[in-house]
């Protein structure tokens, strides 16, 4: 017992490491990006992105994958955008009504034993059904105050910034330090300890999605209030976006292994790398494969760490 | 001392006024294009026309700077990543080409508040604060049955070939053909079939439907559908009737064989790629300090008989007939839209 680092710490510093190496990069390029107005800018399209990132870390959470997050999120939005605006009560019984839609899926896949990623990609149909039965045609306004939550200038720190700690914050308290997150992981890590132990696995999966669902939602509002105005295939690229931003953040994809502090930083990782390769002029052919390398190097990073630490165990 | 304070402080004046007067210059300005999309042979002729165009626009120094960015992903919310950052790098103009028409609006909202010319086209955006460069396609659908009123006088029977469902575009220009036929009742859509705006999907498309039609007098088109059309009739072996174009090069080789051979006489429309050098110019003239309204509409390109052969000469194989647009054509466009 030398150095006294948990496994937990180190998993978190190899993103916050790739977050502020990639940050340097970019104030290196472009200097102007070093201010309040320039940081939100930077940032403010990863707070919908974090919202759906920790979304997606709860549903891996318990061993399973959400592949309908995009089109969720894009459904989301559409709702915000109409119903929120127009007739806030049903626009927020809606929005209810789905969150338990997701707590029910979580109940199916178990009840029923189905895989995950059948499910979620079946519901990504639905989803996107409804979302182009709700808005036909790109259209609909963010309710006013989406708008002003999300156009806010706190002091100190741009709103991305203030919003992005929060998110962690109150995802680091939900997962890591309540009882329900403990039994949610305990779920991912092994379900029959857990079920033995007298818990209800069928509860925790049912909350876990549930949780997700809620998410979810704040990840589609966040985006409606960036862009004011919503699209039926706005978000479609979350759903590969949230599962990277996980793996990035430390998570696995069995296990329970999960950080929600990691998530959010991976999701503000994934948005800077797409800002620093067009600010390094890279071209658009080039672009989804160097996205793809900048993946790959953290991820070589973290399985070079995470031999590290399992020697220092086998010692 | 005060004499040298009172000094110093014109010349701080004088130096202060002097980027004021130079204001109609755009010599120092940067301009951005932001596209959504490159993968196909329209798309590709816009980004060569920017670049050929705002090339030379910045070695004679009339900009400082014109880049094209291409997101990697045609999706909007990359689409508006890509707004912020050049914002960032501290563009003075915008000229887009939008994945969505709504769901950037946040994003180039941004770009305003900081003071950034914004002119969207082809693609074009809501929110009120952006120029727009909009193609008037039911005019290009309206156009077409007036050209065969004059062509054939005595009316008949039209197939109408559509584009895309659920596009946008494709109602538009189908709106527009059916104006067109209200206004010359003569004329009777008897059959209406999606081409997907491309010749192999138009063709097998039109092979289907004509053994349950009339004899045709006209097809009325939305470009990239005319050659499949003609190739499914002459297989049928039916009458060619007067099929509109729509500027691709096969359609105009094809239009060129027919019209040595046999004197075919039919005319072609569609929207030049070169769009994007007209939103270039009419960015540059909005940064010049020229009052410019907010909705412009940019003419389409129309070929004739008579100037078939200059214009077929000008298209690259496979490609689509293009213009550039220079500096007078968008001092043109924005006083006629006054």
């Amino acid at each position: 017992m030398r150095l006294t680092i948990s496994a937990d710490a180190i998993r978190l510093a190899i993103p916050a490491l790739s977050l502020t190496m990639l940050l340097a990069a970019v104030f290196w390029l472009q200097p102007r990006a070093m201010s309040y107005v320039g940081l939100n800018l930077l940032f403010n399209l990863a707070v919908p992105i974090a919202l759906a990132t920790i979304a997606q870390m709860l549903i891996m959470a318990v061993n399973d994958l959400d592949l309908s997050m995009g089109t969720f999120v894009s459904f989301v939005a559409c709702v915000t955008a109409t119903f929120l605006r127009d007739a806030p009560m049903i626009g927020a019984l809606i929005l209810a009504g789905v969150v338990m839609v997701y707590a029910v899926l979580g109940v199916v896949i178990h009840l029923r034993n189905l895989p995950s990623i059948v499910v979620s990609l079946g519901m990504s149909f639905v989803w996107a059904g409804l979302a182009v039965l709700l808005l036909p045609a790109p259209g609909g306004q963010a309710p006013d105050w989406v708008r002003a939550l999300m156009t806010m200038k706190p002091p100190f720190a741009p709103m991305a910034i203030v919003v992005s700690v929060a998110i962690a914050a109150a995802a680091h308290l939900l997962v890591m330090r309540s009882s329900l997150g403990v039994l949610i992981r305990g779920v991912g890590g092994n379900e029959r300890s857990v079920e033995r132990a007298g818990w209800s696995v069928l509860a925790a999966r049912a909350a876990a999605y549930g949780l997700a669902g809620f998410f979810a939602v704040l990840a589609g509002i966040a985006l409606v209030g960036l862009t004011t105005s919503a699209d039926a295939n706005i978000a479609l690229r979350y759903t590969l976006l949230s599962i990277a931003g996980v793996i990035l953040g430390g998570g696995e994809f069995i296990g329970g292994r999960v950080s929600p502090v990691g998530a959010v930083i991976g999701a503000l990782t994934l948005t800077l790398a797409g800002s620093f390769l067009s600010f390094l002029r890279i071209s658009p052919d080039w672009q989804i494969g160097a996205q793809g390398a900048i993946l790959i190097i953290v991820l070589a990073l973290r399985l070079l760490l995470n031999r590290v630490e399992k020697r220092e165990k086998g010692r | 001392m005060t004499i040298r304070k009172m000094l110093m402080a014109s010349v701080a004046v004088a130096c202060a006024a002097m980027p004021v007067s130079a204001i109609a210059d755009t010599s120092g300005k940067k301009i951005a294009l932001s596209n959504n999309y490159a993968g196909n042979s329209w798309r590709q002729a816009m980004l060569t026309s920017w670049n050929k165009v705002t090339g030379e626009a910045v070695k004679s120094g009339v900009v400082a700077a014109a880049d094209a960015f291409t997101t990697a992903e045609n999706q909007a919310t990359e689409q508006a990543a890509q707004i912020q950052n050049m914002i960032l790098q501290g563009y003075d103009a915008i000229v887009l080409n939008a994945a969505s028409p709504t769901a950037l609006n946040g994003a180039v909202k941004e770009a305003c508040d900081a003071g950034i010319t914004v002119v969207s086209f082809d693609g074009i955006v809501t929110e009120p604060c952006a120029w727009r460069i909009a193609v008037d396609f039911k005019e290009m659908g309206r156009s077409q049955v007036e050209y065969l009123s004059k062509k054939l006088p005595q009316g008949g029977n039209l197939l109408e070939i559509r584009g895309l469902a659920g596009v946008f575009v494709d109602d538009e220009i189908s709106a527009g053909i059916h104006e067109g036929v209200k206004q010359f009742p003569q004329f009777k859509i008897v059959g209406s079939v999606h081409g997907d705006w491309a010749q192999d999907v138009a063709q097998k498309a039109v092979a289907g439907i004509l053994p349950s039609l009339p004899e045709i007098a006209g097809v009325v088109t939305q470009g990239g559908d005319g050659y499949g059309a003609a190739q499914a009739i002459a297989a049928a072996k039916r009458p060619m009737p007067v099929i509109v174009m729509g500027n691709r090069e096969d359609e105009l080789k094809w239009w060129k064989e027919q019209k040595d051979a046999s004197g075919y006489e039919t005319m072609s429309v569609s929207i030049a790629p070169g769009v994007s050098t007209l939103a270039f110019w009419v960015a540059q003239q909005i940064l010049d300090g020229k009052e410019v309204k907010k909705d412009l509409v940019v003419p389409f390109l129309r070929i004739d008989q008579a100037n078939l052969e200059e214009n077929l000469a000008n298209t690259q194989a496979g490609g689509v007939a293009n213009v550039e647009y220079t500096q007078e054509d968008a001092i043109k466009v924005i006083e006629a839209a006054k």
